[in-house]
């Protein structure tokens, strides 16, 4: 089936939707997904991130569709044509879900762990306002304790349930989940039971935003004063791969995640052991230094990367007689001693 | 031809005479009476000195001194350790830790997360103000504090901890006194 988005051409199989389409081309026309994860099943159309432009159903049938629809759940049509960053309809519509999503959001980055690496931090630098127009209250719920490992942050939540759908397909039992609706929906545990499964952490690592955060490395550090690294170890855990991305300062491990793609989605998952109680450096074969996208704020104070060389190009007639009133400023032929009796 | 062996690129370029002088000049009797005379006018000058710490100038409405931590209305401290001031500085002469507010403290820092540890060292620091443009709380600031790094006989001295950075906690309630006066 032959999909074109943003006037790329790209030949995808049945059943791929629009988002994983655009995918596969790159670039800027891949819309932003909160919700959607591609690692786990039944994730997405919840936060209308997404959405799209239509201009064109398919060849069979080529009226456009008169709303947006979201890509991730939106399955190609041979010889569909969508607009994605090319549609003002689209660019204005993200702009809106970014304000509505951000209407319950604490905006509290200075404080959260999640701040570098949010994104929704993300989103709201692409697409959102400087100014909010809400001058509600906004939602607040009390500080909840889910276990010695994982802090949750109930008033930071969007609400994504990717965390719900970690619980149900990763651990083996789930004892979190959605409880009540609406604007009193809330990511809880059913009477205040703690998370304890040991593919649990991995919540932390598909939370969009500061919601749940690795208690282990509660204020510890900013995200971007640590070196991430790629290492591996041989967990003992049958279902867990082992490959990690350590947070470094100095020779201390401070924190570890898997590791991520351009999507900030996992590339596998690893179990609680890697996560929480691997902090010496001996545990870990360390390969090398993690790369991060060019503008990623972890990039910052990074010197590492290669800088170009300045050449200057002077034109001949200024330089003309710059060498003699060289010689005569700093008079290197004449001895100091002589220049005395003068 | 003779443009270029003449003027001068620099512009500072002077053409020295090499008069011979007469027996009066060789004496230089006259030349050193002509220079104590505008060392003795000296004496009766005003001073364009100020014995700095003891004697102030008045500031300029945007000069950069010394670094000072706010503290707000309640006296709360206003820095939460986001660590963008240490991001921003060009210097990198900023240092903090982050630690997590206790249930008590609440009336000591304004947020949860409060910096433990912050320092800067004022031999690095080039008081651009890049941390105080930074700052997402409103509270650092190289304007409010109304006094210059003071000079220090080591090295370490001028690394400047919370206890000489953080306003001290009179200013912050006369700060309160007059807002609600006004």
């Amino acid at each position: 089936m032959k999909v074109t988005i943003d006037g790329q051409e790209i030949e995808v199989a049945p059943g791929t939707t629009i988002l994983q389409a655009a995918r596969m081309i790159g670039g800027e026309s891949v819309p932003p997904a909160m919700c959607y994860y591609s690692k786990l099943e039944k994730t997405g159309g919840k936060c209308r991130c997404c959405l799209v432009e239509v201009t064109k159903g398919s060849d069979a049938d080529p009226r456009p569709m008169p709303k947006l629809v979201a890509s991730c759940v939106t399955g190609c049509m041979d010889g569909m044509e969508v607009a994605s960053k090319s549609s003002e309809r689209v660019t204005e519509a993200r702009k809106a879900v970014t304000e509505f999503l951000l209407i319950n959001h604490p905006l509290d980055c200075p404080v959260c762990d999640q701040a570098g690496e949010c994104d929704l931090q993300n989103l709201s630098f692409e697409h959102g306002k400087a100014q909010s127009r809400f001058i509600e209250d906004k939602r607040t719920f009390e500080p909840e304790n889910i276990g010695d490992k994982i802090q949750l942050h109930m008033n930071r939540c969007i609400l994504c349930q990717r965390c719900v759908q970690v619980a149900e397909q990763l651990t083996d039992y789930r004892v979190h989940g959605v409880l009540n609706r609406g604007d009193h929906a809330q990511i809880s545990t059913y009477v205040a039971a703690a998370i304890d499964n040991d593919f649990s952490g991995n919540m932390i690592d598909v939370c969009p935003v500061g919601a749940l955060t690795d208690k282990t490395f509660r204020f510890k550090s900013r995200v971007w004063f640590n070196k991430p690294f790629n290492a591996h170890r041989n967990c003992e855990n049958p279902e867990c791969c082992g490959k990690a991305t350590l947070w470094m300062f100095g020779n201390e491990i401070q924190r570890v995640t898997a590791r991520k793609d351009i999507y900030h989605e996992v590339e596998d998952f690893i179990c609680n052991t890697c996560r929480f109680d691997k902090k010496e450096v001996t545990d870990w074969v360390i390969e090398g230094p993690r790369k991060f996208e060019k503008d990623s704020v972890i990039n910052q104070n990074n010197y590492t990367r290669p800088m170009e060389k300045v050449i200057m190009n002077t034109e001949k007639g200024i330089l003309e007689g710059r060498e003699q009133d060289r010689k005569k400023i700093s008079m290197a032929q004449i001895p100091f001693n002589n220049q005395k009796k003068q | 031809m003779s443009s270029l062996q003449t003027i001068s690129l620099s512009g500072s370029k002077k053409e020295v005479s090499k008069k011979e002088m007469t027996f009066l000049e060789k004496l230089y009797l006259i030349a050193i009476i002509k220079g104590l005379w505008i060392t003795i006018k000296h004496f009766f000058k005003k001073k364009a000195t100020i014995q700095y710490p003891d004697q102030v100038r008045p500031f300029s409405p945007v000069y950069r001194g010394r670094h000072m931590l706010k503290r707000d209305s309640q006296g709360r401290e206003n820095c939460t350790a986001c660590g963008l001031c240490a991001l921003s500085c060009p210097a990198e002469a900023i240092t903090m830790k982050a630690a997590e507010r206790k249930p008590g403290e609440e009336h000591l820092y304004r947020e949860e997360k409060y910096a433990e540890i912050y320092e800067i060292n004022m031999l690095r620091c080039i008081f651009c103000g890049l941390c105080e443009e930074a700052c997402p709380k409103d509270a650092i600031y190289l304007t409010i504090s109304k006094e210059l790094v003071p000079a220090q006989y080591h090295r370490e001295d001028f690394i400047f901890g919370k206890d000489k950075l953080v306003m001290p906690l009179e200013m912050a309630i006369r700060n309160t006194q007059q807002n609600s006066v006004n």
